[in-house]
């Protein structure tokens, strides 16, 4: 089976066969990040451009590293060195990219919806690494992935997500994802960061306490508190969230013994997730951020219109 | 030039006249009304069998981006844009550049609009200075040099204190004002309806309860004041109720509604269309039926478009960043028309909607045919069918999340002053 979309912006946009292939082709690149020499010819001769409006540590490298593993060449342009500074529009900016004859752009934006927004307007294929706080494809599948190392199957699991689901593209992409794969998504957090209507989007259960979200969870997902961009008035302050919304070794006896912890990171050390639990034998944060590179290399790949590598 | 329209279906709230009957229009004015009504010597006669003869409808909000924003619309694209959709009568709001808020800019708008406008345009001025919501404007200048109304459309008075102050002193001026009810905390950087859609899509919410708190404030303000209030542009279910009990215990409240509130959901906005971005935004499928339930009973009095151009370079953007609002003078008529299809409203009660009650409202001498008025005449075509075409708007701008709608009923002549402004080709 082939992929047949030229741009990948939001899981809620794919089957479950294609996330499925996305998964699988993920797997199968692990194998090359394991070798001594890291880097196969796949995708020689194409040009990506990572065109990063917001800041990004682990998710641009991630993503350079990945096209640089199959062997193309990648440009990074942020926000800061663009010309959005001198008030170029993103269509002029984009278009200019374009007439450049990228094979693809991987792009970061604030808004949500960007990435269709350009879409209609360019021919290259487009990779969302983000967009406001709707959709962020790549974290989604890293996820999903990692999820599946552990448990052999995304089916049936009870996936708790707690914090700012409202702010939260993270928290779109694993319910759009998890639930296509027949995951039960259980959602926690205070009601100033809970979106109307979540609980539509899929199999999504909302929860009044971060108790009854991950009791008996197989995986605890904690997001990122952000005050400084999701404003002052949604929580009194860390301390307090970190005492009903935070996740420690005491609550974690909660969900199911063995559960994973996972934070698409960077991680606020002692609001959303103690120190013991973040480092401790529970968190797979570092394996998401492992898997993130293959879950990359096997989306530039298909955009590209590879098929499945049966080796 | 003298006309003759025979034969239409004329439908006058005025008068209660619903019936086929004949026109005789002379110097401008309505000369009789009758059966078997002769041509005199060198007047035009039109044949409006099958048509519909009534009041020339009003607009009673559109923005008209002059003077200062003429990049978007003029008064002379704007009011082309309003007889082609079958408008007699607009009035134009006052966040132009500079905002509308004394005599030299309202002067000028009267002028030009006479120079050089196919209808008629009653200003609306401000009701603080530069709408900055801080110092009243003059609005005794404002309504002795042609302003029929005060209002800070686009931004609401924040100030409450202020707002009381202004509807009392508007009172002893003889002026209504508009009210554009907003609380902007809750608002914060919303771009759509808050609701399922904004959480499937990602995008900032804009709660009703932000169009309620706003709307219940004025009301009692109002009522405090014991001045007239107009609310514009409602589109709650919760603000109708407002206004409906404010209504029954008498309070001197009127208010509109614009052909989007009772046409689209915010389901519109799915696949990020920012000609489906206005403000107020697109609301909930129960908001569209509150909407439509209050035309019926009476609680919304007018049908107003909002008309507000703006150039394609402030909407071909992402989402956030594109500004709020669609051009309505072309497509009012025909979407209204579809209230009657779906037997929401009569059609005598449509005209009082987009005629008659704007006029009294305003308190302008129009939305009649009484014979010895204003020859403001609007002939309707109701089987008329087209497709919005973004090439065929007269307006300037071409924000319209109606393009490639195929529309039944337009207008197939719009009479101003006894002239005929507009004929549909």
């Amino acid at each position: 089976m082939g992929f047949k979309h030229k741009d990948i912006i939001a899981l809620k946009d794919l089957s479950k066969d294609e996330i499925e292939l996305l998964i699988s082709t993920a797997e199968n690149m692990r194998e090359i990040n394991s070798r001594d020499i890291k880097k196969v010819p796949t995708l020689r001769g194409k040009t990506i451009i990572n065109l990063f409006y917001e800041s990004s540590t682990r998710t641009r490298t991630s993503f350079e590293i990945a096209g640089k593993r199959l062997s193309a060449d990648t440009v990074n342009i942020t926000a800061s060195t663009s010309s959005a500074t001198k008030g170029e529009t993103l269509l002029d900016t984009a278009k200019n990219l374009e007439a450049m004859k990228p094979d693809i752009v991987v792009m970061r934006h604030a808004v949500s919806g960007s990435h269709y927004f350009l879409s209609k307007r360019l021919s290259c294929s487009i990779i969302n690494a983000g967009d406001g706080a709707h959709e962020h494809p790549s974290q989604g599948l890293l996820d999903m992935l990692t999820m599946k190392d552990r448990y052999g199957r995304l089916d049936g699991l009870k996936v708790a997500i707690v914090g700012d689901i409202t702010h939260s593209r993270v928290a779109r992409s694993d319910i759009a994802g998890l639930t296509k794969m027949g995951s039960h998504v259980f959602l926690a957090g205070p009601p100033t960061m809970m979106p109307p209507g979540v609980e539509r989007l899929g199999n999504v259960t909302v929860c009044t306490t971060m108790k009854e979200a991950i009791q008996d969870a197989d995986v605890v997902m904690m997001l990122r508190i952000q005050q400084e961009r999701q404003g002052k008035t949604l929580i009194p302050n860390t301390r307090e969230y970190s005492r009903y919304y935070g996740l420690n070794p005491e609550n974690l006896k909660w969900a199911k013994p063995g559960a994973m912890v996972m934070h698409p990171g960077p991680i606020n050390r002692g609001v959303e997730l103690s120190s013991y639990v973040a480092d401790g034998a529970s968190s797979h944060v570092l394996k998401q951020v492992e898997n993130g590179v293959a879950v990359r290399m096997a989306m530039l790949y298909h955009v590209s219109g590879g098929t499945l590598v049966t080796e | 030039m003298n006309l003759l329209i025979q034969g239409g279906r004329v439908i006058d709230p005025s008068q209660g006249i619903d019936e086929v009957l004949d026109m005789l229009v002379e110097n401008g004015i309505v000369k009789e009304l009758g059966k078997g009504l002769k041509a005199p010597a060198g007047a035009e006669t039109i044949d409006a069998s099958g048509l519909i003869v009534t009041p020339g409808l009003i607009d009673m909000h559109v923005h008209l981006r002059d003077p200062g924003l003429e990049y978007k619309e003029d008064i002379i694209t704007g009011t082309k844009a309003a007889a082609a959709g079958g408008f007699t009568s607009v009035a134009c709001m006052p966040n132009t550049k500079p905002v509308n808020d004394n005599k030299a800019v309202t002067s000028y708008i009267i002028a030009k609009a006479k120079a050089e406008g196919a209808v008629n345009v009653f200003p609306v001025g401000s009701i603080t200075q530069g709408s900055r919501g801080e110092l009243l404007s003059e609005m005794g200048e404002l309504k002795e040099s042609g302003c029929v109304a005060v209002s800070d459309d686009g931004h609401p008075v924040t100030n409450s204190e202020l707002m009381r102050r202004a509807l009392e002193y508007a009172k002893g001026m003889g002026i209504m004002v508009i009210s554009h009810a907003e609380d902007l905390s809750l608002v914060g950087t919303g771009v759509m309806n808050e609701g399922y859609v904004s959480t499937e899509l990602g995008l900032k919410g804009i709660p009703w309860a932000a169009e309620d708190a706003a709307t219940a404030r004025d009301v009692y303000l109002a009522e405090f004041t014991d001045s007239p209030i107009h609310i514009a542009h409602v589109s709650t279910k919760g603000s109708l109720r407002i206004i409906r009990n404010a209504k029954a215990r008498g309070v001197k409240v009127t208010c509109e509604t614009a052909p989007h509130y009772f046409s689209l959901t915010d389901d519109a906005v799915r696949g990020y269309d920012t000609n489906a971005k206005m403000n107020p935004p697109l609301r909930t499928a129960d908001d569209v039926t509150a909407v439509k339930e209050a035309l019926k009973d009476g609680t919304i009095d007018a049908i107003a478009t909002d008309h507000a151009p703006h150039h394609i370079d402030e909407k071909d953007v992402e989402f956030n960043e594109a500004l709020n609002g669609i051009v309505g003078l072309e497509t009012s008529l025909t979407l209204s028309l579809k209230l009657v299809e779906e037997g929401v409203l009569t059609l005598p009660v449509l005209v009082e909607k987009m005629a008659y009650n704007p006029a009294k409202i305003l308190g302008i001498d129009r939305g009649t045919l009484k014979p010895g008025s204003v020859a403001d005449i609007t002939v309707i075509d109701p089987n008329a069918t087209w497709t919005v075409d973004a090439d065929k708007l007269a307006s300037k701008s071409k924000n319209s999340p109606f393009l490639g709608w195929e529309m039944k009923g337009a207008a197939a002549l719009t009479i101003v002053g006894g002239k005929v402004v507009y004929r549909r080709g």
